[in-house]
């Protein structure tokens, strides 16, 4: 990677900014998911599609991704500057997380050059949905028990089985797998291998489940008899696992490569804040209550220690004693604090935290009541808190395992 | 939003980090520390003068006052390595007392004072009194013009660490109900004067401190134009070093404990593989990291007006939970053992209980920040 120009990053700054000001839509005239596990309309999705294609073709998406895979071939610095320039002007999110925060990186980094020519340009520009088939109904931490078969045949391998909470299933064209290829394997990690599936196979089938929150965000897939390539194996057959488990480094934001944006912009202690400033209660600004502004302090201080601990991580004398602790803790730590602060945010809400979204009376429409509810999306997807404390526990205490 | 803070680390500081990580842990293991926690003086005479050789007594004095001329953010982490170390001695206290005069000293004082404490000579403060919050200007005690303009002192100051071998004492007073300080010397001292308290954190040498009797010339006043910011200056400063102390005792006390949860058996099983306690102890851990985020935030924008203030507050209330939640759980975790004098997880609990007496608990931070904010 070459060196940073101060002037060039500065101006292209600027022009990011400039673009992000002019480019994003104020109103699109319908509610916005604030992640990209709440896309529940083909409205939204060809929305945030056509935003996430427009944002790579301004070449402000995959900037530090090669050239030669549709990307832009200069330093991450770049890109950083890119996202935060979309931050700051509050533009809609990325719709292709799974592409572009973790197939992508993933095949970067380990794919054949045929996959990386195939698939690389189709997940920055959008054309190319993406989405993850590691859980099962029967199993969701524990992913090395998954069931689902994949057995070879010639070029191809025939895949039977179920997966399940997959994000945008209706709408990806392929799927990340994780299925098993040896049955009869000692450890039940080496018989699984990692594929990089066609949604639209014969045999592919993908039914919607209706969250907590009421809407449809994510799909149950079921494979009859489907063929997945051979060449769509990523790592060797039976290499499955170690594959799976850098995915979920880079799901978890543990290793970098994302191609950059945000896909989710739910956590934000500082639109709690706002909330909590316009709020009153018998006339009275509800901060002017002792006990809630205690509270509103804990969060600002918390989401302040979490970007506080983001910067830390590039000073390597200040993390020296244990360099993984905050990447690996990092989900853990943000997932649950998002968790609490929508839950208090209801609370803020007094009376109207009764109410839910479309009625006219209820605060922000809802915002708060369906924010709470979503942010169990993020503690228990990825790797559950429980799971995540015991990764943390284990990798960076040295705990035994449980 | 105001402006929270940011990360910044500079080359001093992480030399200082580096130097004192290693200082600390060679010269204060715990079986020195729990021998000098039984001897009078509470302190190896021999440490203090190598404080002072390797210049850390001055790291935060002016150049032109016989110091090195970094500020508080290079004595951050010389502070976070002794108390990770439950280092002893007057090293916070003279640190403190010296900031006192540079921010409020007149000029005269600080060519008198400041070269000799950065040669090593031990200074403190005498702020605390019973029955008031931690307000820097929570003062009682007086100092009243005689007829022959000298000042008479009168009241009682508490906490007054290290005052046995202090060499100077910045006491705050009130003159005509206006807050005042005053440079007190042991020969000023009637006797008597000194009371040696008996404190939780049993590595500390604290004093009552009586005021009456004692009459000073007024060269003895600091600047009167500076008083008020000289004591928000120390009140912070005070803050920003205690957390500091806490943050190193946070990771001391999660290792300690780790170490147990790694070896001990019960149940067939090393008792670290159990989530009952594994969790908690993630839990303990990912407050540290967020104590520590805070504390250098705090070092690197202490002298940020408005922001300084900020990043000191949560600091200081971060580090008051983790290190209060660490060592109350090692004790827990530690089971039996844990009960007892010998485990050092009540050394950890203890000298957290400490540091949340002076200067503000994390409640009183809190409540200042919500002014801040909102």
């Amino acid at each position: 990677m070459s060196t940073v120009d101060p002037k060039d990053l500065a101006d292209f700054s600027e022009q990011a900014d400039a673009w992000f000001a002019e480019n994003v839509a104020r109103d699109p005239g319908f509610m916005l998911p604030l992640t990209f596990m709440e896309v529940g309309t083909d409205t939204q999705f060809n929305f945030l599609r056509d935003w996430q294609n427009k944002v790579w073709e301004a070449g402000y998406l995959g900037a530090a991704w090669p050239k030669a895979y549709g990307g832009g071939g200069l330093p991450q610095a770049f890109q950083n500057a890119a996202t935060r320039a979309m931050r700051k002007r509050q533009g809609p999110i990325m719709l292709n997380a799974i592409g572009l925060n973790w197939a992508g990186p993933l095949l970067l980094e380990m794919g054949t050059e045929t996959q990386k020519r195939a698939h690389l340009k189709g997940i920055l520009s959008a054309e190319d949905i993406w989405c993850q088939g590691f859980s099962e109904p029967g199993h969701g931490s524990d992913l090395g028990s998954a069931q689902t078969r994949a057995v070879r045949d010639g070029d191809h391998f025939v895949v039977n089985g179920s997966k399940i909470w997959t994000t945008l299933g209706r709408y990806a064209k392929y799927m990340i797998l994780l299925a098993r290829t040896d049955p009869s394997t000692e450890r039940k990690y080496d018989g699984l291998s990692f594929f990089l599936m066609p949604m639209k196979a014969p045999g592919v089938e993908t039914v919607p489940i209706r969250k907590l929150t009421g809407e449809h965000g994510f799909t149950q897939t079921f494979f009859t008899d489907a063929k997945a390539p051979a060449d769509g194996l990523v790592g060797p057959e039976g290499g499955g696992w170690k594959v799976a488990m850098r995915t979920l480094e880079y799901e978890r934001g543990a290793r970098g490569g994302q191609a950059g944006g945000y896909v989710s912009v739910g956590a934000n202690a500082f639109d709690v804040f706002e909330l909590a400033q316009r709020t009153k209660r018998a006339g009275q600004p509800v901060l002017e209550d002792p006990l809630v502004a205690d509270e509103m302090v804990g969060f600002l201080m918390e989401i302040q220690a979490l970007t506080l601990n983001g910067q830390r991580t590039q000073v390597p004398e200040l993390i020296a004693d244990r360099p993984q602790g905050i990447p690996l803790a990092s989900k853990l730590m943000g997932t649950e604090m998002s968790r609490r602060l929508n839950d208090f945010a209801v609370r803020l809400t007094g009376v109207r935290g009764a109410y839910y979204v479309d009625e006219p009376e209820a605060a922000d429409n809802g915002l708060w009541a369906r924010n709470y509810l979503n942010a169990f999306s993020a503690t228990i997807g990825g790797g559950t808190s429980q799971i995540q404390a015991n990764i943390v526990g284990e990798h960076v205490l040295g705990l035994p395992k449980s | 939003m105001k402006d929270l803070g940011r990360i910044g680390f500079s080359e001093d500081q992480a030399t200082l980090l580096d130097v004192a990580t290693d200082f600390c842990q060679r010269r204060s293991p715990v079986a020195t520390v729990r021998r000098l926690m039984e001897a009078e003086a509470g302190h190896d005479a021999a440490v203090w003068a190598e404080l002072g050789e390797l210049g850390w007594l001055g790291v935060a004095i002016p150049e032109a006052y016989g110091g090195s001329g970094l500020g508080l953010a290079e004595v951050v982490p010389l502070v976070e390595q002794m108390g990770r170390r439950l280092m002893a001695g007057p090293f916070v206290s003279t640190t403190l007392a010296a900031q006192a005069l540079i921010a409020g000293g007149t000029e005269d004082q600080k060519r008198e004072a400041l070269p000799r404490i950065a040669a090593g000579e031990p200074a403190t403060l005498a702020l605390a009194e019973l029955d008031t919050d931690w307000e820097p200007d929570a003062i009682t005690c007086t100092a009243t013009r005689q007829a022959d303009r000298r000042l008479a002192l009168s009241g009682g100051k508490v906490l007054v660490t290290d005052a046995a071998e202090a060499r100077r004492i910045i006491a705050s007073v009130r003159i005509d109900g206006e807050p005042a300080l005053v440079l007190l010397t042991p020969e000023d001292l009637p006797a008597g004067a000194l009371r040696r308290e008996t404190v939780i954190d049993e590595t500390r040498r604290s004093f009552a401190l009586t005021l009456d009797g004692i009459v000073l010339d007024p060269d003895r006043r600091l600047d009167p134009d500076r008083t008020a910011a000289a004591l928000e200056h120390i009140h912070l400063a005070a803050n920003l070093l205690a957390a500091a102390d806490m943050v190193g005792g946070t990771q001391a006390c999660i290792d300690y404990t780790l170490d147990y949860l790694r070896t001990r058996t019960q149940f067939g099983k090393v008792i670290g593989s159990y989530q009952a306690l594994k969790h908690p102890i993630v839990d303990a851990y990912t407050r540290y990291e967020q104590a520590r985020s805070h504390l250098y935030s705090a070092a690197h924008c202490f002298n940020e007006q408005g922001t300084g203030e900020i990043a000191v507050r949560m600091a200081k209330a971060s580090a008051d939970v983790a290190y209060s939640f660490a060592a109350d759980r090692a004790i827990q975790f530690h089971g039996g053992f844990g009960f007892t004098w010998d485990c050092d997880a009540q050394l950890y609990r203890r000298r957290a209980i400490w540091h949340a007496a002076q200067f503000g608990d994390a409640a009183f931070h809190r409540k200042k920040l919500a002014r801040l904010l909102f």
